[in-house]
This record gives C-alpha cells, structure tokens and sequence, in this order.
C-alpha cells in the first residue's frame, strides 16, 4: 500500500483549498486512486492562514489528516514557518519563490523546488491563477500524477469562463517544472 | 319528523367533531364563542373544507384543532407558526389558519410569531386572549394587564404587557383587528374578511376566564365580563394601534386596525426566483412526493 | 415496496464532494423538497447546498429563527406531503429535542441530520466528536425508540441519507443521522448513480376513503397508514397521547398500548432496520466496535497491529471489527452473539464512553469491553486504539 500525504499552506485567497481539490480530485476521479481532502476551519480559517491537506493511496484512506506529509506546497512565509518542520526526511517541499524565503534549514534529504507562480501568473494577466501555476509546477516536479489527469481535474474545476486561462496556467506551470527538472532553472531561492 | 329533527341541527354541527364533545372548557369560557364565529365565517366564505387545516399549540386555545372538523393538528407549545409555515410553504393550495392562545402565541411563540408576520407567510392567526395561562392554573401571561392578581403575581402584576396589535403590526402583518367574545357578529365577519386577505392576517379576539383571571380579580363570571366588554369597548376602525394597549379596567379599543397590501412569502419567493434564475427556476406549486 | 428515484433531484455522476455536499444530494435525491434549518458550524453546507439546488429542482428551502422553528416547520411540510429535513449540530440539536418528541409521538416521517462537533454547550464549533449519541437516543423526553445511522465517508452520507428517508417513510419515525464534523468536512470521491438505480420508500399513504380511516390504527407491521391535509381525510394530530382515530385520550391503557407499540415497531423490525459492516468477525480474539470517523481510524490501527505480527500463544492474533452503520437500535443480540465467543471487545468513540457502554451491556459480562475514549476535537491516534486490542488479548 502507498499512501502519499500532502499539505497546501499559503494565505486566504490564493486558492490554497482549490490546489487541493484538483489534485484530490485528479487521483479519484481522473485516476484509479483514492484521495481524502480535510480542511482546516475554524477562526483560524477566517483570518490570514490558510491549508488543506489530501492525503493519496491505492487503497482506501482510513486516516484522514495528514501528520508527516510527503509533500508541502508552500505560498507564504507564515505557512512556511509552521509547516516546513513536518516534512519527512525523503519528502518534497515546494515554495512559491517570491512569496516564501527558504530560511531555516530543512532535513537533509528534502528535495526543495521553487517556482515564481505570481509572476508567472502576471504575465498571463491574471495574478489569481497562481494556484493553478503552482498546480502544473507541482505536477511536474512531483510525477504523482499524470499530467493529463491533473489537466483535466482542473477544467472540472474551474467555472467555465475562465477554463483557457486556467489551461494556460497550468501549462505555464508544469513547463516551468519540466525546466527545473532538467536543471535549466537555477534561480531557486533555497538556502 | 325528520325535518323536525333538522330544524334542530345547530348549523356549525358541520364544523364540529361532535365526537369529541363535550369540550373542556370552563363554563363562561369564550373560546367557544370564537369557535362559533369561525364558523359562521368559514360557512359565509364558501371555503372547500377539505383544504382548510386549522394548527394550534398548547393551551386552552390550543385545543380548539382538537374540536375541529378538519385537517388539525395540536402542535407543541409556541410552535404552531413554524408549523403553519412549512405546511404553507409546501402547501399553497391549502389555508391555514392558526388558533391559539396568548401565552403559546406571544411569550414562548412570540419569536416565531414576529418572522412570519415579517415574512407575510399567507397564514390566518387567531389569538384567543384571556390574559392568563389558563391550562396551567392562571399564571401571568405576556398579556396580562397592570396589577392584576395571577397565581404566579399573588401581588399582582407589576410586567408591562404586550400590546398585541402594534406588534402585529410593526412586525408587518396585513390585516390587524380585534374584537371581545361580546363581538360575535363582527368578530365572524373580520374571519371572513381575514380568510379573503392574502398575507399574514391577525385578530386578537378579548375573551374571559371565569376561573382563573376573573374570579381571582374580583371581576365576576362570564356573563359579568360580557357587560364590561360591551361597556368598555369601543370601536375604533383605523385607530392607530400605538393607541390601543389594554389596561385592567379601562377602555378595550376595537375593530380592524390595519387592512393593507403587500406580496406574501411564496409571491416574493417566486418572482425573486424567476428574476435571478430565469428558466432554471422550477416553480414549487405543492411540492407532494413519492 | 419501493419505487425509482425521481431523476430531477438525482446529480448523477462521480463528484468530489464533502460528506455535507453529499448528504445534501441524498436528501434530494431520495425526495426531499423541503429543508429549514437555521445556520450552525459545521453542518450548514448541508442547507448552504440545498439553497442553491432546490429553486432549479422543485421546492422549498427556508431559513427559520431558530432551531426550534427549523424543527417542527419541516414536519408541517410532511403532513402537506413533502418529503422533508432539518441539519444542526450540537447546541441546534439539542433545541430540537421536543420536536423530536413530536414527530415520535405523531409519527412523522422525516430525517433529522446532526454533524457532531465537540460539547456540551457551545464546545467546539469546527472540530469532530461523537457525543450525540445518546442524546439521539434519549433527548427527548420520555421512552421511545429511534432510528440513527452513522456513515463514515462522503459516499455513505449520500448513501445512508437516502437510507435514512426510506427508514423515516417504512417505519413513520424522525430517522436520526449521525454524522461528525470530519466525515462533514472530509471531500472524497462520492458516485451518484442513475436515478433508476436508487430505490425510494415511497409514503404510506392510505387506500381507505375518508369515513373509514383511522389515522392511528397500525397494520401488521405495528406502523400505520398516513393521510396528508386537503384530500379530505379531515384527521387530528396530537402530541398528547392518542388513541387510534388520533383523537386525544389520557388513559393508562391508552398510553399503555401507544408507547409499547411505538417501541416495538422499531424493535420488532430490527432485523428489517438495522445494517451493520462486519469485517472478519469469524474467529476473532478481539472485535472492535466503531462507527462514523472513528472507524476508519480503527481499521487502521487494527492493520497497524496485524503488521506489527501480534502473536496469542503460537498463533497469529485475530482482530475484527463490527462497524455500528446503525448504531440505534443497537444490535443486542449480535454483541451478545459475539461477547461469547471472543476476549474482548475494543470501543474507540470521539465521546467520554456512550456506546462502549451498550457494548458492555449487551455483552452481558462474557467479555471484556475496553472504551478507547477522546473528548473530541480531532480523532483518534491509531496507536492508542492499537493499546486497546492488545490489552483486550490479554
């Protein structure tokens, strides 16, 4: 059994919940997969934070948080903060590089990408669609998913005015990513 | 013979469960007299009694449903508005009219009675106040007037009471009247007007309990209370209902206060769908299931 | 008898819903056209929903002034004929109590939906706990039976909602469903099948003409027909004890015979009424009993120690689980079945100990019962209902 626990963290209103939904959505319902997607509420929620978490498996969850994620999807400084310390030794930690500033250190072994989403998404003409950049970015570097799935979740995800928008975002995204891969990007904000 | 027998028949029979008879109210007591008035009125309306459904709480008042020959339901305390108001809401075709008393209408129900008259839920309240909890042993009410002696205010009162029609109509019902048990004639005919008026509709109709108001302050019986309410009433059609509070002794202001327009709950909901859904909006008419 | 589904509330389709969103679609589906209900974290996304797909479907959502109005408004609907329910939580929950009562005594058909959060009193609003579920059974004044259901995913709350609606119709009763905040808030995969697939308990209306109804007189199964307002029936409701023409009558014998047969229509059906997951109970050592959230997290706890190799003497140890997916009525005679052949029992539950203590009861003292209790606020730890089945071995 392979469970992969995830945590989106950032501020309200970038659309830390929608990252989750698309990538819990893209597993159960574009792949074979299972996934559980748990918000946090609460006055906590009202104010500036912002997380979800979804946790992946090929078999029915059962525990639904997550404790130890496998991968954090970080969009702010706070959220940084708090949530770097949890991830496992082999885990993945993505940032957001203009909003978040990897400063403490991070366990040996953590394999750590950056991404310049809002500016990525400000050149598509739209800061908000920084999510769903960071979701292709996220989609690439990670290879969980395959990119068609994620592709779509997306398109069932999105109001359908804004689907192209969100398409090109997602594009811009995982290409990014590819880059990364590849090693043509070095500007990573990592310590 | 049999026309004889007929020439008998008290014409409310119709109305009644004479099953269920006799009743449980005191000698004296003035429900009765209401129940009569609404049936005169429901005989003058033409009603279908089929889709007639008369919803009270808990009380002396709240027994009239049980009386009723009709669709009835005996609610809980306070909360024959609510009631009314889902029976409505699912029910267009139906009328239904609420019977209760003051203290289930206004203390423990006066929460309720507020919305649906702010709604204007198209729903008929009849309130039979006898200024007391009666059912309990006469404890003071929301209603009942300055000083006067209760089981629960052996010194008297000294709450200010409800003025029932400036409520009802501040809270935004359609058509306000009231009237005393003295008033048979017209309280029928404001029934019958109520039963013709789309909206939330309220008459608050005075009416004695020998047994544990008028007794215990030295008022008299039933009959004595009749005197004083045709003694101290006076008709005031239109009177400002800021005007009309009741004292223990003093003038009981009656007539129909308030008789305006305006769309009820289920015309506002649905022009509100219609505006903002267009053709998505599925209108309800009675929503019946499986 | 059942019919199909009508297709215009049913979204048929695969969604990544919550379990709120997909109770919501149960209701419709099943045939609910009429909620009120008044706003409470964190089952307002039950009515939040509601709101906005019932105006395209056919009926009626309404926002009352309290709980009190939200409770007994929808059981108006119900004798117009709709289908009808009202979500809280908590502190809503336990202002609805009489009307629960009502609908008891008057046997209305409707679904009561409850997403435990952590209490008494205002407690704590977002966060998961299980400590409704006595008061489900007991709230209400008097001696009744009830019906409650627990699902433990977003599929199970569209499912069992509409389970809840067939029950609430079958047996005439306010069909209680007991969900906790983090099966509330928890979105996961939720299939809508085609409304041809979904089987609807349609109202028992009656057959009988008008002079010959009698509003309270039960068929074989102890349940009686319905009639609903305007078709001429001109019938009595009543909370006060009744006899059969629904008319009042306070007699010893009357409430004698009214209270027995309101308990025994649920307790003679059980076996009709209750669906319980049993999970490799055959030759069990140890069987945990879990319902809502907290079995998920037992079964994981229980996978925990069978990869740990547990041994008792030279053999592996055998756990089970009996999942309560109907908690009331409980099952007796199954516990007691298995309280004789198995070491003991295993009661994880978000709640200080409500049913480890039917568990313990209905186990009559051949095995041991051990409550995994939390005062709620998020879930177990797998590790400590863990503790409990190896303790229970023992």
């Amino acid at each position: 059994m392979s469970v992969t626990e995830i945590r989106f963290a950032g501020f309200g209103g970038q659309g830390v919940i929608m990252m989750a939904t698309v990538i819990g959505k893209a597993a159960c319902i574009f792949e074979n997969g299972y996934s559980t997607m748990t918000q946090a509420f609460g006055p906590e929620a009202r104010g500036g934070a912002a997380s979800a978490q979804v946790v992946l498996s090929d078999q029915p969850v059962l525990y639904p948080y997550v404790t130890e994620p496998n991968i954090l999807v970080v969009m702010a400084q706070e959220a940084y903060t708090k949530f770097s310390p949890e991830v496992r030794s082999d885990g993945i930690l993505i940032v957001e590089t203009d909003l978040v500033r990897v400063t403490t250190a991070v366990k040996p072994g953590v394999r750590v990408y950056g991404v310049p989403a809002t500016r990525l998404a400000e050149q598509l003409g739209k800061k908000m669609v920084l999510n769903i950049v960071m979701t292709g970015f996220f989609t690439a570097v990670t290879g969980l998913l395959a990119a068609e799935s994620v592709r779509n979740a997306v398109l069932d995800s999105v109001p359908a005015h804004s689907k192209d928008l969100n398409l090109r975002a997602f594009e811009a995204g995982f290409a990014y990513g590819q880059k990364v891969l590849e090693g043509s990007v070095t500007d990573l904000a990592t310590v | 013979m049999s026309e004889l027998v007929s020439l008998h028949e008290n014409p409310t029979e119709q109305f009644l469960r004479t099953d269920r008879m006799p009743h449980i109210w005191c000698p004296g007591c003035g429900i009765g007299t209401t129940v009569n008035c609404f049936t005169r009125a429901l005989l003058d309306s033409n009603a279908n009694l089929d889709k007639v459904s008369v919803v009270s709480g808990i009380g002396c008042s709240g027994r009239v449903a049980g009386y009723l020959n009709l669709d009835s339901f005996h609610t809980t305390h306070g909360r024959a508005i609510p009631f009314a108001t889902g029976l409505k809401l699912a029910r267009p075709d139906l009328d239904v009219v609420v019977y209760s008393g003051d203290g289930d209408l206004f203390a423990i129900g006066g929460n309720h009675f507020i919305h649906a008259a702010r709604r204007n839920v198209d729903i008929k309240v009849i309130c039979v106040n006898n200024l007391v909890y009666a059912m309990t042993g006469g404890q003071t009410a929301p209603t009942t007037p300055g000083d006067a002696l209760t089981s629960t205010s052996p010194y008297g009162t000294f709450e200010p009471s409800f003025n029932l029609p400036q409520l009802a109509e501040a809270a935004g019902a359609v058509y306000v009247a009231r009237w005393t048990t003295y008033h048979v004639r017209q309280l029928a005919k404001s029934m019958f007007e109520m039963f013709n008026k789309k909206g939330f509709a309220f008459i608050e109709v005075l009416s004695p309990c020998p047994t544990l108001y008028q007794r215990r302050n030295k008022m008299g019986d039933g009959m004595e209370t009749l005197r004083q309410y045709k003694e101290l009433s006076k008709r005031k059609d239109g009177a400002s209902t800021s005007e009309v509070g009741l004292t223990r002794d003093g003038e009981i202001v009656v007539g129909k206060f308030v008789d305006r327009d305006r769309p009820d709950y289920a015309t506002l909901m649905k022009a509100h769908y219609q505006h903002t859904m267009g053709d998505k909006y599925v209108e309800t008419g009675a929503i019946i299931c499986q | 008898m059942t019919v199909h589904a009508d297709p215009k509330g049913v979204l048929t389709g695969t969604h990544f819903i919550d379990g709120d969103h997909a109770c919501c679609e149960g209701a419709l589906a099943a045939g609910a056209r009429f909620a009120s209900g008044y706003p409470i974290t964190p089952s307002t996304e039950v009515v939040e929903r509601f709101a906005a797909r019932i105006p395209s479907v056919g009926g009626v959502f309404i926002q009352m002034e309290d709980e009190l109005a939200a409770s007994i408004a929808l059981q108006g609907a119900v004798w117009g004929g709709a289908k009808a329910f009202t979500v809280t939580s908590g502190p809503g929950f336990s202002l609805m109590m009489e009307h629960i009562g009502y609908a008891l005594m008057t046997e209305t058909p409707c679904v009561f939906v409850d997403v435990q959060r952590g209490g008494p009193s205002t407690g704590l609003p977002t966060m998961p706990a299980q400590g409704d579920m006595m008061q489900c059974r007991w709230g209400s004044h008097g001696d009744y039976e009830v019906i409650a259901l627990a699902p433990n995913s977003p599929q199970e709350c569209f499912d069992l909602t509409i389970r809840a609606f067939n029950l609430a119709e079958k047996y005439r009763l306010p069909v209680m469903f007991m969900m906790d905040e983090c099966v509330g808030h928890m979105t996961e995969k939720v299939v809508i099948p085609p409304a041809d697939q979904i089987e609807i308990t349609p109202r028992r209306l009656t057959k009988q003409a008008p002079d010959e109804f009698l509003g309270y007189k039960a068929d074989e199964d102890l349940v009686p027909d319905i009639a609903k307002a305007g078709d001429g029936y001109r019938f009595h409701v009543t909370g006060l004890t009744h006899n059969e023409k629904g008319y009042p009558s306070m007699t010893v014998k009357t409430q004698d015979k009214l209270i027995h047969r309101l308990q025994d229509k649920i307790l003679q059906n059980a076996d009709d009424i209750s669906i319980n997951e049993e999970v490799d109970l055959d030759a069990a050592d140890v069987v945990v009993v879990a319902y809502g959230i907290t079995s998920r997290v037992a079964m994981k706890a229980i996978q925990m120690v069978r990869d740990s190799g547990q041994k008792l003497g030279n053999r592996k140890l055998r756990i089970g689980m009996f999942r309560l997916i109907t908690p009331w009525p409980f099952p007796d005679k199954k516990i007691r079945a298995l309280a004789g052949r198995i070491r003991g029992f295993v009661v994880p539950e978000l709640n200080l100990g409500q049913m480890s203590r039917e568990v313990e009861r209905a186990s009559g003292g051949l095995a041991k019962t051990i409550a995994v209790t939390h005062a709620g606020g998020t879930v177990h730890s797998p590790e400590e209902i863990a503790e409990a089945i190896l303790e229970a071995a023992r």
